[in-house]
């Protein structure tokens, strides 16, 4: 168990950037999940915790010890891969054990070790297939238990959850969770599904462009985005984005953002809207609505409500609480 | 429909067709291999005297034993290990020089990596033949006329094999090699434990193609072994036909091209269900 200490870290490819300094302090056993979308550098920032990446500048620190220069196994950490990269001639029980058979761990505690890991994670009937024999979810528990048997200080996580379908997703969260919870590891998790970051994280780094946006716990950077591309990329559906000059005298910033939940359609409101059309999810409904200027935006209202119907006009409301106002630079004002 | 009926029946026609034509095929290519081996099983006379018979003889045991033991020149037993040490030799020195090499060029960086490559895919466009002259004298002057280094080490160099492998190595998840790295494995042993087993089906079928290729070389065990105790069979043969007046001794010639089959046989039949079980077992 361990922190970990990012002080503003860089990299760049030949002449690109792609890591524009980043700073970060995890707690020991703290849950952290970066999250953006793809190539905004969060997977690069992982691998440089990893060792698998060098640091162009900037300090990485494991546990208060300065790792830029040391190598990913003696960084004592453990990673699990998108696709799980196992190797696939070997058993499952092989797959798990390499790592503590390099480091010339006791035979009967290999096995040891092996077998709790199994058991935690419901594998001990496969022990002795090969990955090729296993379901996606069983190989991503193969994947976990290779990690949990090194014992490390901070488990890595690159995006563990993409290969599988939407189900299992769901399952192997939760299981990711608790096993998290129950070993007390720290944790870095990297994945562009803001589900996955606002239900797995302690605090979660939205990543943009090879810059941190925002730093927080999850309902805290739902509730109060720094940015616009936040604002933008946490939620879903996404924040209605409206342009202030359809809405004289209500600010001097140039953008206004408003979630999907906090706009009502009511008999007087501040914007008129066209309704294109409704999507009725059960619990919920979700209206697509076009303003003036050709904006979308969309209302999601309860199901009890009346469901407006297509071409027809409707006012949109909301409380001053709840409009978010970005600049020019989309920071929030 | 109707179209489909008569694919069917003309599928019913081909298929005989096809396998008459396989079957006349087959017959025609093994008639040669038929008329040696019968050459091999009778006496010097029933081969000299037309029509020269199409079926076995009762000579088999005594020309085999008479070419295995003493043979023309030399003994086809002796001129046997010769080629099973130098095809060995060649087919083992290739895969192992080829994997590490291909090994280097896909996970290393180093400078002029490239360059590297491609002077190795250059050799593949230059047959031994063409710088037979010159590997002759580097040879000679190492001292390795009539020697199995000699017979084995020009020979073990193949562009072929290590371009096969750096394909091979290519399709490798990088992954695969992070977790190693994170694992702690070192370059040499990822190599030994997850690249080399990961291979194995690649191996197993260059093995065949390489063993073959070692086996069957000509032009240089007869440039560099002078020596008759260092005849490869392939060459040997050749050997045994009789120059100027003297009289051929067609069956134990002709018992030593059967046995000179023999091996290459033997690989095939044998690394074939080897590679075959190896393929479907990679199979996802």
């Amino acid at each position: 168990m361990a922190t970990v200490t990012l002080r503003n870290v860089r990299k760049s490819f030949g002449k690109t950037d792609v890591i524009h300094g980043v700073d970060l302090e995890i707690a020991d056993g703290e849950f952290i999940v970066i999250v953006g979308p793809s190539g905004c550098g969060k997977s690069t920032l992982l691998r440089m915790v990893a060792g698998l990446e060098t640091v162009t500048s900037g300090e990485v620190e494991i546990g208060g010890r300065l790792v830029n220069k040391v190598e990913p196994m003696d960084r004592d950490i453990a990673m699990v891969f998108q696709n799980y990269a196992l190797y696939p001639h070997m058993t499952v029980f092989d797959n798990m054990a390499y790592g503590l058979k390099i480091a010339k761990v006791p035979k009967s505690e290999i096995e040891d070790r092996v077998a709790t890991a199994a058991k935690l994670l419901q594998l001990e009937e496969y022990l002795k297939r090969r990955p090729r024999e296993l379901s996606g979810g069983q190989r991503q528990r193969v994947a976990m238990g290779r990690a949990i048997v090194r014992k490390p200080a901070v488990f890595l996580f690159d995006e563990p959850l993409s290969n599988l379908d939407a189900k299992l997703r769901v399952q192997m969260r939760l299981e990711i969770k608790a096993l998290q919870r129950e070993l007390g590891v720290t944790a870095l998790y990297v994945t562009h599904d803001q589900v996955e970051a606002m239900t797995l994280a302690d605090r979660m780094v939205v990543m943009n462009g090879g810059v941190a946006d925002q730093v927080g716990k999850p309902l805290d950077v739902y509730a109060d985005p720094r940015t616009e591309f936040v604002a933008g990329f946490i939620g879903s559906p996404p924040t209605n984005f409206l342009d202030t000059a359809l809405l004289p005298g209500l600010s001097t910033a140039p953008s206004l953002g408003i979630r999907p939940e906090h706009l009502q359609i009511e008999d007087q409101g501040r914007l008129t809207a066209t309704v294109s059309f409704a999507e009725a999810l059960g619990a919920e409904t979700l209206i697509h609505c076009r303003v003036a200027g050709g904006r979308q935006v969309t209302v999601r209202q309860d199901a009890l409500h009346h469901i407006p119907a297509e071409g027809e006009s409707v006012q949109l409301n909301w409380a001053d609480a709840d409009a978010m106002f970005f600049d020019a630079n989309g920071r929030r004002v | 429909m109707a179209e489909r009926n008569g694919m069917v029946e003309k599928r019913g026609a081909g298929l005989w067709l096809t396998h008459l034509g396989l079957i006349i095929g087959v017959l025609f290519i093994f008639f040669p291999i038929w008329l040696a081996f019968v050459a091999s099983t009778v006496t010097q006379q029933d081969i000299s005297q037309p029509p020269m018979p199409l079926m076995p003889g009762d000579k088999f045991l005594e020309n085999y034993a008479r070419a295995l033991t003493s043979g023309v020149n030399a003994p086809v037993a002796a001129m046997l290990v010769n080629s099973l040490i130098m095809a060995l030799g060649i087919a083992l020195g290739k895969i192992v020089i080829s994997l590490l090499s291909a090994f280097a060029i896909v996970y290393f960086r180093f400078p002029l990596r490239k360059l590297f490559f491609w002077l190795i895919f250059l050799t593949l466009m230059l047959p031994v033949e063409v710088r037979i002259v010159p590997t002759y004298e580097v040879i000679a002057n190492f001292k390795m006329l009539n020697s199995y280094q000699g017979l084995i080490l020009p020979l073990v160099a193949s562009a072929t094999a290590t371009f096969l492998f750096r394909q091979f190595f290519m399709t490798v998840p990088d992954e695969l090699a992070e977790a190693a790295r994170v694992d702690g494995a070192k370059p040499m042993r990822f190599f030994i434990d997850i690249l080399l087993p990961m291979s194995r089906t690649n191996i197993a079928a260059l093995f065949v193609i390489l063993f073959i290729y070692g086996w069957n070389q000509y032009l240089w065990p007869l440039l560099i072994t002078t020596d008759p105790g260092m005849n490869t069979i392939v060459m040997g043969i050749k050997q045994m036909f009789p120059s100027g007046d003297d009289l051929a001794d067609w069956p134990v010639i002709m018992a030593t091209s059967i046995l000179a089959m023999v091996p290459p046989v033997l690989v095939v039949v044998g690394m074939q269900r080897l590679f075959v079980r190896g393929l479907v077992e990679s199979e996802k």
